[in-house]
């Protein structure tokens, strides 16, 4: 017997919940809306944290999430960019950004992963999603219908399929959608450390030859560390003994907030650019890293993941309530016209970013830092740079402006 | 739109994979009727709109037309009558050419959604007693012959308290340019031959008829097109394609 449902959604991380929660809350118990992930039959276990961009937390205010996040959520007050060699005394400051997007409301917030998916995971099934805790195999399109089939259990035939399954995913293999993109050959290590002093909500950038060592503030005086290292050196550094990976860790994250403690996991994740050849195809739509993924030199994945499902969700609440078929063609080229452009218009920048600060020579060092120096004397460009970072720039999904779907 | 002649009451399995051929390019956005599909989503969201106002109901339900009886004179192959469906109504969609029947009556059940397709005109419904909620002349009033007397036509059988809503083009000189010359000469969106001008039907002679047919127009709106981004949207310029609603007193 073939269950059915309105939307099908394979993959339950933030993007894929997102949307689930979204679809109820705009459309009404009678749109049936299914997640399916194995991730989903245990507490996650993910021990990087994300920033958190004011569009996004928009979104999530919007459909009930953040209540459930803001105790966890550190403010980011201000960021301060720096561009030095490893051994030099004093790293030069050429940018800060004290950032409102709004009056009171702050450019970007970290939270730890493992909370944000705990919160997600909750409102869903508040919202009365359907969460089956299995892997997609396989799937078929034919004339109104796409018919899922999952690892377990019986099929499920639904108007729209969604690909929510990761850098990797399957389904845009089964789709036969290929990808462009490249390695960058560096990895990033993240873990969490604890230091003495208060971080009084500062992030700070330090453009290290190698690449950006970012120290991202987190509740409870810890730091989030993202940690750009070729992949060979990342490799090395992760696999040391605890002494000497503190010894590495304090000549780069300084002494500015006392001792250091690395108290989480560290991990190194090999970087690079991945975007899809088409987001779409017959009843399926990619969304978040299935889709792209890209360097997180500017904190951006998951916030371009949520993006992708705010309009999503936006496109299909849409078509919905004008009684289209939110499966048909019509209103997938809608959903890819508005997420491609954005896209390659973010993954280009931050592809351009990282060229041009994961490098050592002195030339490119005076332009960038020209560059930065002349942003952190000009308001207005500065103001660009905070509302791009804080994803309020281009067409603006509703979610994201803090509206109503 | 042609008047299909074959009016034989058995379809063989020919007549049936023809019809499905019609179907399929008929259905496809980016097939022979890509125009309509374009212009399509606008029109739903206004006759939604006027429905949800004249019956209290709200815009953003899924089910927003649960209960309404509608009538789409002129159903073609049912891409406006499908979506009505879809939102809740008891839709009934009637067109005099066969093919469009049976092609509608295929998409249909493609679809999963019941309606009532009938191979009918107007006049023969209104004969045969029926009454709507909300009857609609999408596109027709500028191809009839008696344009007063089908929309007495079609105002007799709204309900009281009900709704009737017509779209055609105005007859304007740019009109002229636009949907014959533009539409059908130089994009080529429609076959020649599709529109003739001087059947176009004035905002002001639609409201006579609709007046004196005994309903109160409530509301109108002109369609623009906008080449730049491709898209139809609502505004009010009437000179070219435009939407009137009348209400019948209760």
């Amino acid at each position: 017997m073939t269950a059915r449902t309105d939307v099908f959604i394979a993959g339950g991380g933030f993007a894929g919940l997102a949307l689930a929660i979204a679809l109820r809350r705009a459309l009404g118990p009678s749109f049936a809306v299914t997640v399916a992930d194995p991730a989903l039959a245990a507490p996650r276990t993910d021990a990087r944290a994300s920033a958190i961009a004011a569009a996004t937390r928009r979104m999530l205010e919007q459909i009930d999430v953040w209540p459930a996040v803001a105790g966890e959520a550190q403010e980011i007050v201000d960021m301060v960019v720096t561009d030095s060699r490893l051994d030099d005394a004093v790293r030069p400051t050429f940018l800060t950004f004290a950032g409102e997007v709004a009056p009171g409301e702050t450019f970007a917030w970290m939270v730890e992963n493992a909370v944000l998916l705990a919160a997600l995971r909750e409102r869903a099934e508040a919202e009365a999603v359907t969460i089956l805790t299995t892997p997609v195999t396989g799937y078929e399109a034919a004339g109104g219908t796409v018919t899922v089939t999952p690892e377990a259990g019986a099929p499920v035939a639904a108007r729209l399929l969604v690909a929510a399954d990761g850098v990797r995913s399957r389904l845009r293999d089964l789709a036969g959608i290929a990808t462009v993109g490249w390695e960058y050959g560096q990895s990033a290590i993240v873990t969490t450390v604890a230091h003495e002093r208060e971080h009084g909500g500062r992030a700070v950038e330090h453009f290290l030859p190698a690449g950006p060592f970012a120290i991202l503030p987190l509740v409870r005086n810890r730091a989030s560390l993202v940690w750009v290292e070729k992949t060979p050196e990342a490799q090395r550094i992760v696999g040391l003994p605890d002494d000497g990976f503190h010894e590495e860790l304090e000549k780069r994250f300084g002494l500015h907030l006392g001792a250091l403690e690395a108290v989480g996991p560290r991990q190194a994740y090999p970087l690079g650019l991945t975007v899809a050849r088409a987001f779409v195809a017959e009843r399926l739509a990619l969304l978040g890293d299935a889709a792209h993924r890209v360097h997180p030199i500017a904190g951006q994945g998951l916030n371009l993941g949520l993006r992708d499902a705010a309009a999503l969700a936006e496109t299909i609440a849409d078509a919905a309530r004008l009684g289209l078929d939110i499966g048909g063609p019509d209103v997938l080229e809608r959903y890819q016209r508005w997420r491609r452009f954005d896209t390659l218009t973010m993954g280009l920048a931050t592809d351009g970013l990282n060229r041009l600060f994961s490098n050592g020579s002195d030339v490119l060092r005076l332009v960038r830092d020209l560059g930065l120096g002349m942003v952190d004397r000009t308001p207005l460009l500065k103001k660009v740079f905070i509302r791009e970072a804080a994803g309020l720039s281009g067409a603006v999904p509703r979610l994201l402006r803090g509206e109503e779907l | 739109m042609s008047i299909d002649l074959n009016r034989a009451s058995t379809v063989d399995q020919a007549e049936i994979a023809r019809f499905s051929a019609i179907a399929e390019t008929w259905w496809d956005p980016r097939g022979k009727m890509a125009a309509l599909h374009k212009f399509n989503p606008v029109r739903v969201g206004w006759v939604r709109d006027q429905a949800c106002r004249r019956f209290g109901r709200d815009t953003k339900r899924i089910d927003t037309l649960a209960g309404l009886r509608i009538l789409d004179i002129g159903c073609g192959g049912g891409i406006l009558s499908e979506p009505l469906a879809r939102l809740g109504a008891e839709m009934v969609g009637a067109d005099p050419a066969t093919t469009n029947i049976e092609v509608a009556k295929l998409h249909a059940e493609k679809s999963g959604l019941a309606i009532d397709y009938r191979n009918t005109t107007a006049e023969d419904l209104a004969e045969a007693g029926e009454k709507f909620d909300v009857v609609l002349a999408m596109e027709v009033v500028e191809h009839v012959a008696d344009v007063p007397l089908f929309v007495s036509i079609c105002a007799g059988m709204v309900k009281p308290g009900g709704l009737m809503i017509a779209a055609t083009l105005n007859r304007t000189l740019k009109s002229f340019a636009m949907a014959i010359v533009g539409a059908e000469y130089v994009l080529r969106w429609l076959p020649i031959g599709t529109h003739q001008w001087d059947k176009f039907v004035t905002p002001a002679e639609l409201e006579t008829a609709m007046s004196e047919a005994g309903l109160v127009v409530s509301a109108e709106s002109g369609v623009l097109y906008n080449p730049l981004a491709d898209r139809w949207g609502l505004g009010r310029d009437m000179d070219v394609n435009y939407m009137m609603a009348a209400d019948k007193p209760d």
